[in-house]
């Protein structure tokens, strides 16, 4: 299991294959990646700065990983967090999961994403044509971690 | 001592990123450090407000407003997060 926040790009083939290298329990590996767009709240977006919260970021996602593990079989796990500026089509965020099955690793890795967007301590600041503003919490996040809760 | 961090939004508001102060008397929990910050002036009074959506961790754990506070602990404000 690990965590890393950092300012460079990311990989998924080469962290994949670090992953399954050497565990032949693995049997399924479910994985994602999220993207910035050009275009968010009908605004386009030329860059986004990603603030976070040095420390508490990295204890958020382990804790959050561990109660994945709680949930399902999860052999191992891996979240890289980019931060920094980053422009439209750059990776944000990396997610894998390995199980034994595939079932446990579409879970946990969805479960992990949902609970990273709403309890992971980063902010979102995007420079669009009228300057730079704050990103909003959406409720959809909330709504999408709170499906885990029953 | 206790340690005071602000970020994003909160941080920009305020025109402070960290700052170190000793727990003022009367104040043993977040909900009285929160109201206590809140009466030092205009930018603090409208982003303390009870009524803003702000978040709290204590130790970098996310804390309720009736989290008790003691001397060395680290506090942070900060809005709801966006990350992923």
């Amino acid at each position: 299991m690990s965590v890393r926040v950092q300012q460079q790009d990311f990989d998924i083939s080469a962290e994949i294959t670090a992953m399954r290298s050497g565990n032949p329990k693995i049997g399924a590996i479910a994985s994602f990646v999220g993207v910035v767009r050009d275009v968010n709240d009908g605004d386009s977006v030329s860059t986004m700065t990603l603030e976070h919260y040095p420390g508490m970021t990295e204890k958020s996602i382990a804790a959050i990983i561990d109660e994945a593990r709680g949930r399902w079989e999860v052999l191992d796990a891996l979240v890289i967090h980019r931060v920094g500026t980053l422009k439209p089509t750059d990776q944000i965020v990396l997610v894998i999961v390995a199980s034994t099955h595939r079932g446990d690793a579409f879970a946990a890795c969805e479960f992990i994403m949902d609970y990273l967007k709403t309890q992971a301590p980063f902010w979102k600041k995007e420079i669009t044509p009228q300057g730079g503003r704050w990103v909003d919490a959406r409720v959809t996040d909330d709504k999408a971690a709170e499906r885990w809760k029953t | 001592m206790i340690t005071v961090l602000y970020f994003a939004r909160l941080r920009e508001a305020l025109g402070t990123g960290q700052e170190q102060l000793v727990l003022p008397a009367g104040v043993s929990t977040l909900r009285g450090l929160r109201a206590h910050l809140a009466q030092r002036g205009e930018a603090w009074a409208r982003e303390m407000a009870e009524g803003r959506n702000l978040r709290a961790a204590v130790n970098q754990t996310v804390a309720a407003a009736d989290t008790p506070l003691a001397d060395g602990d680290e506090v942070a404000f900060f809005p709801p997060v966006t990350g992923g």
